[in-house]
């Protein structure tokens, strides 16, 4: 047989006895190397990631055009939004973010109780991002500038009705184009709403990982799903990085 | 007939008794497993399953045409029909088809590995689809979705009161599905192959799932948005696509068919990879243009991305629009005429027999050429203008899809049936069906072409008497396909109790999975392969049976 | 750790994810980079530069983003393999957004 093979002492099953206590216990059958195993993991995680760059894409495209537009709307749609909250929320994520990288720092140089805290902050961080953006949202609802049958539009046709709007000098649009903030609204509810759910999934798997990481998980070596988690959170911060300017910025200005 | 089928002596061939059918019993270790090659198994029935209701629904669409009104059935009963007919064959049948079955089968054992990166993501792929199939059933018992499956808004998002939802639902599970088993295939391919493995020693099939992995995993979730996007406006009034709101209808169909353009690549690819595999095992020679025809795969893969919109010439996008996706469409043909080119110097001057197998294959060179060929008229703007929304662009896309994919999938089915299951499948009636099935085809799908150029719409459950004689020869085939597609199912399911023992390699033909036992053990490999011999080497395996050598384990 | 197995493998390519750990001094600076580039946009935000104001805040975004992909990931660290493979997301999304885009400044551009 011309296919040699790395001399290897195979039982019944299959399974490479002679080298088996040589590998980590969390080394997974099929692959080699513990390296092999990581590497592959992170790459998966990447290309999850890639999935998630597209899926927000979507929605981009439309912000794009919609923004061409009907700009004079998503002016007065976005000085609806408070830049405080929006700044903070901003601030408390890309600590969040920090805090994470430090997770995995700790988690590669197995400093036990540093994880524990780093994923700790980075859990109440997520949540008060959570926090602040149901109180966006609920003064959304307040009102009316949530899109479908309770939309309105009397802060557009008439500023000064409206705090935020007599705030930002805004004036009186046309019925025309007031009627284009709910578009306006459509993408900021779907967009963040998007940004809001991907953050939900990663505080439910954040719990999960302080979890085991309270109980002295992660300390043998095993860090990929630190690591990859890591990559995950990241990536949901990078997304509130563009959505913060394109959604709170537009022209505060005038 | 010459055959190139060596088969054990059947007289003392027993199926090897440890293998990975028989390694573990019960129902839990089926749903529960790891194993790529359970999944596989586990796939191919739940798409066989889905196919046939596709099937039943195509059957009920050729029976209302037979007469031209709309008497079998209602208009909206129609819509109902033809949009479940699509959306079970495209998303629920071709997109999983080849990958989710071979390639789930077989890339590890070609890369000479032991199992996918991710084997529990494999699973979950497969209950993914599961979900994704039963929700597509429900809404199709409690009413029925009548969109048509590319769901075009307005219609979709404001006029139809059928199961948008639902539907849209079920697609975006059975996305994921999609999309983790894309995942798994391009990290498996990059990082779990054999020593001495490298990318020039991969046989094709590996590359095209490559390809279309990428495209799977870049594509699928742009589908996904857009299906959110509709059901959030469907329910909540999310206004994206709502023209009385300000949204732009043509949105929702760069972003549809931003997916479901490269979706149709997806579909196409890896059965391309089967027939690489087929062409150079029953010519006895190595693929010509091996290099070739693996960049084109990735070519497809690369261009398919950049022309989505000839889908939609006639829908209101700009003039310079037109002519940019146009002008690339024209390039993204190249890739395709290129693989045609190789595999028909790859049977020249070959030793060609005609297994059931290869007359499949055959059948797709010819027909998926065809279809490619109207393709192009398709792309030419001008001429696409009058074809479009007629019968044309169904002939065509039949002609790829069932006289491509499909014959490509049955191909693949049979030339590795014996090392999915040890044995053999009969030759002389599975010939027989292939022929059977090639002459339905014709007889079904021709037709629709010179529909389409008369002027029949799509999507009508009525039309103009002078297009009925044509409907009906239409019909007739469809009959004579239906039988073509039923006797498979009947002499397959036959041949695992009463088929002949197939050894390692009845083909003798080269790749890694030939040389290991028919059925394969569970972790495929006893010792990990070292490759050292070229892909498609034709002369190593000369030299390994002189050896008497032909599997391991 | 890796070198304990006769490693035939040709997929190891070196990735030094493992071996480069990124410390707490360099997540420091880029947190600290990252706050300055959101100050920076805030008060870009509240100046009169017409058309520039997206591109400068789009800018602003990109190399806030970059700098979490390079090291906040550690892509600056990682095989070419990944750094392809980010690329490859960046460039379809890029075909994604300029695709269709194109079609709407060639028909429809400007206030509707």
């Amino acid at each position: 047989m011309d296919s040699h093979s790395i001399a290897t002492t195979v039982d019944a099953h299959g399974h490479d006895v002679a080298h088996e206590h040589e590998h980590p216990a969390y080394l997974r059958h099929h692959f080699v190397s513990y390296e092999q195993q990581t590497e592959t993991a992170s790459f998966g995680m990447w290309l999850f990631l890639l999935t998630e760059i597209m899926f927000f894409g979507g929605l981009f495209t439309a912000y794009m055009i919609y923004r061409n537009w009907y700009f004079p709307a998503f002016v007065a749609g976005s000085h609806q939004l408070s830049i405080f909250l929006g700044s903070l929320n901003t601030l408390v994520l890309i600590s969040s973010s920090f805090t994470m990288a430090m997770g995995v720092w700790c988690a590669e140089t197995k400093r036990h109780k540093g994880l524990v805290w780093a994923l700790i902050a980075t859990l109440i961080l997520g949540i008060g991002f959570l926090g602040i953006k149901s109180v966006e949202y609920h003064e959304k609802w307040e009102k009316h500038h949530i899109p479908g049958d309770t939309f309105s539009v009397q802060s557009f046709v008439n500023p000064d009705s409206d705090a935020e709007a007599k705030a930002a000098h805004d004036k009186p649009l046309g019925l025309d184009m007031a009627r284009k903030t709910e578009v306006y609204f459509s993408l900021y509810f779907a967009m963040t709403g998007m940004h809001a759910l991907h953050m939900i999934i990663g505080i439910a798997l954040l719990c999960g990982m302080l979890f085991k990481a309270v109980r002295g998980g992660y300390m043998d070596g095993n860090i990929a799903f630190v690591e990859n988690f890591g990559l995950y959170w990241h990536f949901v911060d990078i997304v509130w990085i563009f959505l913060f300017p394109l959604l709170y910025l537009i022209s505060r200005h005038q | 007939m010459s055959t190139i089928v060596i088969l054990p002596d059947q007289a003392t061939a027993r199926v090897p008794k440890r293998n990975y059918l028989t390694n573990e019993n019960g129902i839990l270790s089926w749903l529960l497993t790891g194993d790529h090659k359970r999944i596989a198994i586990l796939y191919l029935i739940s798409i066989t399953f889905f196919f046939f209701i596709g099937g039943a629904l195509a059957g009920l669409i050729r029976l209302e045409l037979l007469t031209p009104q709309s008497d079998l059935m209602a208009s909206d009963t129609y819509n109902k029909i033809f949009t479940m007919h699509g959306v079970v064959m495209v998303f629920l049948f071709l997109v999983p088809s080849v990958p989710a079955t071979l390639g789930n089968f077989l890339i590890p054992i070609m890369i000479g590995a032991k199992d996918l990166a991710f084997p529990k993501i494999n699973l979950l792929s497969w209950y993914l689809y599961l979900v994704g199939g039963a929700m597509t059933l429900g809404a199709m018992i409690t009413g029925g979705v009548d969109t048509g499956w590319t769901f075009t808004t307005p219609m979709s998002t404001h006029f139809s009161n059928t199961n948008v939802i639902t539907t849209g639902l079920a697609i975006f599970v059975a996305g994921f599905s999609s999309i983790f088993t894309g995942l798994n295939f391009i990290v498996t391919i990059h990082r779990m192959r054999a020593p001495g493995m490298t990318w020039f020693k991969l046989p094709l099939f590996c590359w095209a799932h490559y390809a279309a992995s990428i495209l799977m995993v870049l594509g699928t979730p742009v589908l996904a948005i857009t299906l959110v996007l509709v059901v959030l406006e469907r329910t909540i009034g999310i206004g994206v696509f709502d023209p009385t709101k300000g949204g732009d209808p043509i949105l929702f169909q760069h972003l549809f068919w931003f997916y479901s353009h490269p979706a149709v690549y997806i579909m196409i690819l890896p059965g391309m990879g089967v027939i690489s595999e087929v062409i150079s095992t029953f010519s006895r020679k190595r693929v010509f243009g091996y290099t070739a025809v693996a960049f084109s795969s990735v070519a497809i893969a690369v261009f398919g991305f950049f022309v989505w919109a000839h889908h939609m010439f006639i829908m209101g996008v700009s003039n310079y629009a037109v002519l940019v996706f146009s002008l690339l469409t024209m390039l993204v043909a190249v890739p395709s005429a290129i693989k045609i080119f190789n595999w028909t110097f790859t049977l020249y001057k070959g030793s060609i027999t005609f297994e059931t197998p290869m007359l499949y294959a055959f059948g797709f060179m010819g027909l998926f050429t065809i279809g490619g060929l109207t393709g192009v008229f398709l792309g030419t703007s001008g001429t696409d203008i009058h074809l479009t929304e007629t019968y044309f662009i169904v002939a065509h896309f039949h002609f790829v899809m069932v006289g491509g994919m499909l014959m490509a999938f049955l191909s693949g089915i049979h030339f590795w049936w014996p090392k999915m299951t040890g044995r053999m499948y009969p030759e002389k009636i599975s010939q027989l069906a292939a022929v059977v099935t090639f002459i339905g085809f014709n007889f079904t799908f021709f037709p629709q072409f010179l529909l389409g150029m008369l002027g029949m719409p799509r999507r009508y459950a009525a039309y103009p008497a002078e297009f009925q004689v044509l409907n009906v020869f239409s019909t007739a085939g469809a009959s004579i396909l239906g039988v073509g597609y039923l006797l498979p199912m009947i002499y397959l399911v036959w041949s695992l109790k009463y088929g002949a023992v197939a050894g390692a390699n009845p083909w003798q033909a080269t790749g890694l999975e030939w040389q290991i036992q028919s059925p394969p053990l569970t972790e495929n490999f006893t010792t990990i392969p070292i490759v050292t011999q070229d892909v498609y080497d034709y002369e190593w395996l000369e030299r390994q049976k002189e050896h008497e050598v032909t599997h391991v384990g | 750790m890796s070198e304990e197995f006769e490693n035939h493998d040709p997929n190891s390519g070196h990735t030094e994810s493992e071996h480069h750990i990124v410390g707490p001094a360099t997540y420091a600076i880029i947190f600290a980079a990252l706050l300055v580039g959101t100050a920076l946009t805030i008060g870009a935000s509240y100046l009169e530069m017409g058309a520039w104001n997206p591109v400068v805040a789009i800018a602003i975004a990109c190399i806030k983003a970059t700098l979490v992909v390079l090291f906040f990931m550690h892509i600056k660290y990682s095989s070419k393999l990944m750094k392809l493979t980010v690329g490859a997301g960046l460039f379809t999304f890029l075909i994604l957004v300029g695709m269709s885009l194109s079609d709407y400044i060639s028909r429809a551009w400007g206030q509707w």
